[in-house]
């Protein structure tokens, strides 16, 4: 990690695939360029609270309320697929690829 | 990682104890997501990975870099590229997404030009690639409209005083670039070596064109 460049422009891989999902699913038609950039500029303004950075962590949040808004990927889903990919790394020895299929609960 | 190790007395006893993997919190929850859109058929795995790819390896601010080094040596292409940006930088096989709308402002002498998102992080993709983290901090987004001289002077940036600073506002629809001004001494560099000198922060407008020595000039 010395070499100053080529540098990526994610701090980790699922910032890459945040980014990705927010692409693919406006080139989807799931939403426009600027109700994307209005959504995230509300995320980034917290009620109550003082304005934050735009960071992908922002992207997450505001793709998770689009889908729900838009009813593609509801909250309790979503919960559920989270602790299913948790189940499937604690089943997954180090080292090897983390696969949703090793959940050993099968929820899935 | 290394803290993961050590807590439990049970982890000495060979290959076949539940010594699994861990995801962070945000890790699980993307792999959620995207497993999810997956499987209901909005978005491709491998068209995924070649998103990331190619923002990872292919764009970035080189791409604007060649744009201002053909403006400088082709004043005919300048001024297509100051009138109507898009089809000027499509003329050398850039563009795309989040750069349907481009608008190039020229600094001069009497004037310097920034860029900045009030609203989010809104940026020329297709000739600067992603942003860097300062541009979506919200101190740069307040101050760059507040205060442009201060964060010049942060960049390292010192502007006579006779120099007027417009700043630009990038949305979704219309997305800035700065042409910089072109660094004396380098009348007889190629543009390829002009494009060496073109910075992603002078494209910003939060820095200069470097000098041929490999310096900022002022």
């Amino acid at each position: 990690m010395t070499a100053p460049e080529p540098q990526s422009p994610f701090a980790a891989p699922w910032e890459a695939q945040v980014f990705a999902l927010v692409v693919a699913l406006q080139e989807a038609g799931l939403f426009t360029w600027s109700e994307w950039a209005d959504a995230l500029g509300r995320t980034i303004r917290p009620e109550g609270e003082g304005e934050q950075a735009a960071d992908y962590g922002c992207w997450l949040q505001t793709l998770e309320r689009l889908l729900a808004e838009r009813g593609v990927a509801d909250a309790a889903r979503l919960d559920a697929l989270t602790a299913a990919w948790q189940r499937a790394a604690h089943a997954t020895p180090h080292g090897q690829p983390i696969l949703l299929a090793n959940d050993p609960a099968g929820a899935a | 990682m290394a803290h993961d190790h050590g807590h439990s007395a049970p982890h000495h006893h060979g290959g076949d104890h539940d010594h699994g993997s861990d995801l962070a919190p945000v890790e699980a929850r993307v792999r959620a997501l995207e497993s999810l859109l997956v499987e209901k058929g909005y978005v491709d795995p491998a068209a995924l990975d070649a998103l990331v790819e190619m923002y990872e390896t292919k764009v970035g601010p080189h791409l604007g870099a060649r744009v201002v080094a053909r403006a400088w040596v082709d004043p005919a292409y300048r001024e297509r590229l100051l009138a109507d940006a898009t089809p000027a930088i499509a003329e050398l096989g850039i563009g795309g997404r989040g750069g349907e709308h481009m608008v190039v402002v020229e600094n001069t002498p009497e004037t310097h030009n920034m860029v900045v998102c009030t609203l989010c992080s809104c940026y020329p993709w297709p000739v600067l690639g992603l942003p860097p983290v300062w541009y979506k901090a919200p101190a740069y987004r307040a101050r760059a409209v507040i205060d442009p001289r201060g964060v010049l002077e942060e960049f390292g940036v010192a502007l006579p005083a006779t120099t007027r600073i417009a700043v630009w506002d990038s949305t979704a629809e219309t997305r800035f670039m700065v042409l910089p001004m072109r660094p004396a001494g380098t009348e007889g560099l190629t543009e390829e070596a002009l494009a060496s000198l073109v910075t992603r922060d002078a494209m910003i407008g939060t820095g200069l064109a470097l000098a041929p020595g490999g310096k900022s000039k002022p």
